[in-house]
């Protein structure tokens, strides 16, 4: 990662050097500003990424067990299972800046109120995916599962949730994404991360700040999606689809 | 073996109860084949007896025992269970598949290997070939035959098949029907089977339990229920054309004998043999077999004079489809119909020559019998 990072401020460098000599100018540019801003900062902004990434990884291992568990619950009790969608649907559109501010008179300021924020944010897209997931299936294969004499626990374990898991998967690296966002803006609840430099960035006008920041969050998200898509597909399941005949 | 009494069963929010006081007994060994149209309660029936439905009212009885006071787990391992639409677990090779049973009984492994390549081979799948596969790289067919093998690798005395030959086209279905008495003769499992298809149910059953409503209304072995229809459903249930359906009910092995056309030509013989041969026989053709008495072709009396040669294998033509002889007489009716002739090679499990059936055949075995 330090290297892959090392190697694309060297590129940009290199860029930057190219277009001041054909511009002719001594003014630096935006572009410019922002890459030597990185390259002389580039320990702090490591440092602000790893935060960040960890706040993203946490909120994401808490998110994801909790989700999964409601969604195979309400899976089995078709009543609950409207209500529980709707309650995951409403905190997901409150907005971000109004959730942190109900969070912060319940647990303080700091990394905490940022993980709790970001988790109850993540609930929709997993709980969700868990649950059409596992409803979907082809009753066919569950009743041939059933009918030959497995328990319902082995049902969940051995048929369900191997034959879901791409759909959940698919929900799980929705809400990662999402979540790689919106921990930028947690760092107002003092919750750290890249967003410390954006929000710092505004407040003093810096704009090179502003921007590496960004560069940080764009590139955690897109590596992050690349990661789960491509464990996702290592662990695909063969011949998923509903089987013809 | 399979004893249900007064069984009952309505399902919540409906009135009319999917099946009323039925009383069945089914002999160990037999087959019995639930048949009715669709939604008279056949499947709920059969979907009663390994508990994943509760019955309302009445009781079932499995070898005096009475089953709805098992633990229903333990009940249906020791019950196979095919549906129409398999339900093969797509995540799962074919192997993993058949071994579903064993896992859940928790056998030692190796005796789990063995007995899934037993089974494989049983049903007619190289398990060599196909045990690493997946679901989805079979034909309809092979998938059939993978889930009767899944139902059958723990050697359950008790079998249930709701139209388990139902998804796939008519020349497979007929395959497999007969690939499955084979293997039933041997085994001499009891057998609920359920089909809406009345020829199916001919070919398959010892007895027959025709169902209407949710209630039974005869229960009979096939040419009793053929002779003797206990009201007008059942008689309108098995059609008219009643003297045809006893085709379904006779195998070809059992009339070949009777219908012995003599022996077929060897491929070396000359063409004076052909020609006397030709003159004797009814089907205005003569059958040609190799040395190991496999079946090489046909000569009709136009290819002698339209060809040359010497021996009967310069003569002799393919024939266009055979028949095996554990086969039925309406699947003999149809491969004729088939081929446009008026006859069809019969030949073994081993693709050696049997004999020949005529139309004129089972002519006479229909006029026999009625």
């Amino acid at each position: 990662m330090d290297q892959l990072l090392w190697a694309v401020f060297d590129t940009l460098r290199a860029a930057g050097n190219g277009m001041m000599l054909s511009a002719q100018s001594d003014d630096p540019g935006l572009f410019m500003q922002t890459v030597n801003w990185i390259s002389r900062r580039s320990e702090m902004l490591m440092e602000l990424m790893l935060e960040h990434l960890w706040l993203v990884v946490l909120t994401l291992i808490i998110a994801v067990i909790i989700s999964v568990t409601v969604g195979i619950i309400i899976s089995y009790y078709e009543s609950m299972a409207q209500t529980v969608l709707g309650i995951c649907q409403i905190l997901m559109v409150i907005p971000s800046m109004a959730m942190l501010a109900f969070m912060v008179p319940l647990f303080g300021i700091g990394f905490t109120t940022g993980v709790m924020a970001l988790v109850l944010y993540s609930l929709l897209p997993i709980v969700r995916n868990t649950y059409t997931g596992i409803r979907e299936l082809d009753p066919a294969i569950v009743e041939a599962a059933k009918g030959m004499g497995m328990t319902e626990r082995r049902i969940l374990f051995k048929i369900k949730i191997p034959l879901a898991r791409p759909v959940i998967m698919a929900g799980v690296r929705t809400a990662a994404v999402m979540m790689i966002g919106i921990a930028a803006i947690a760092a107002y609840v003092g919750a750290g991360g890249l967003g410390e430099l954006i929000f710092s960035g505004i407040s003093r006008g810096h704009q090179p700040m502003i921007i590496a920041g960004a560069i940080g969050v764009s590139i955690i998200a897109i590596v992050f999606d690349y990661l789960l898509y491509y464990g996702e597909k290592r662990f695909a399941v063969e011949g998923r689809t509903r089987e013809g005949n | 073996m399979i004893k249900l009494e007064g069984l009952t069963k309505v399902f919540p929010g409906h009135n009319i109860p999917a099946v009323k006081e039925l009383n069945l007994e089914i002999k160990e060994g037999d087959v019995c084949v639930l048949v009715g149209p669709s939604g008279c309660g056949k499947t709920t029936t059969m979907k009663m007896i390994n508990r994943l439905y509760e019955p309302t009212g009445g009781k079932i009885y499995i070898r005096g025992e009475d089953a709805l006071q098992m633990d229903p787990i333990k009940l249906r391992l020791d019950i196979g269970y095919v549906i129409q639409e398999i339900g093969l677990f797509p995540h799962m090779t074919i192997e993993e598949n058949v071994a579903t049973v064993p896992n859940e009984k928790q056998w030692p492994k190796d005796k789990t290997r063995e007995k899934v390549k037993e089974v494989m081979t049983l049903v007619g799948l190289d398990p060599d070939v196909f045990k690493d596969r997946y679901p989805t790289a079979l034909s309809g067919g092979q998938r059939q035959r993978v889930g009767v093998a899944r139902a059958m690798v723990s050697d359950p005395p008790i079998m249930l098949m709701d139209e388990p030959f139902g998804a796939v086209d008519p020349i497979t279905r007929a395959r497999l029907q007969n690939e499955f008495l084979r293997i039933q003769e041997r085994m001499g499992k009891t057998i609920v089977f359920v089909t809406h298809d009345i020829d199916e149910a001919i070919k398959m059953s010892d007895t027959i339990a025709v169902m209407r409503e949710g209630e039974l209304i005869q229960h009979d072995t096939p040419s009793d229920l053929l002779s003797a229809p206990a009201d007008e459903f059942v008689s309108n249930l098995v059609g008219r054309n009643r003297s045809i359906k006893r085709l379904h009910l006779i195998r070809i092995n059992e009339i070949l004998e009777d219908v012995s056309r003599g022996k077929p030509l060897n491929e070396d013989a000359k063409k004076d043999d052909i020609e006397k041969q030709l003159a004797e026989s009814d089907i205005r053709s003569v059958i040609v077999v190799d040395r190991d008495n496999k079946l090489k072709g046909v000569i009709g009396v136009n290819d002698l004079k339209r060809k040359a040669g010497e021996v009967a294998r310069d003569y002799c033509q393919d024939v266009s489809d055979t028949i095996t002889d554990d086969a039925t007489l309406n699947d003999a009716l149809s491969v004729m119909l088939e081929i446009g002739e008026g006859y069809v090679a019969v030949v073994n499990e081993d693709d050696r020559y049997q004999g020949t059936i005529t139309l004129g055949d089972l002519l006479n075995v229909v006029k026999e019998d009625s």
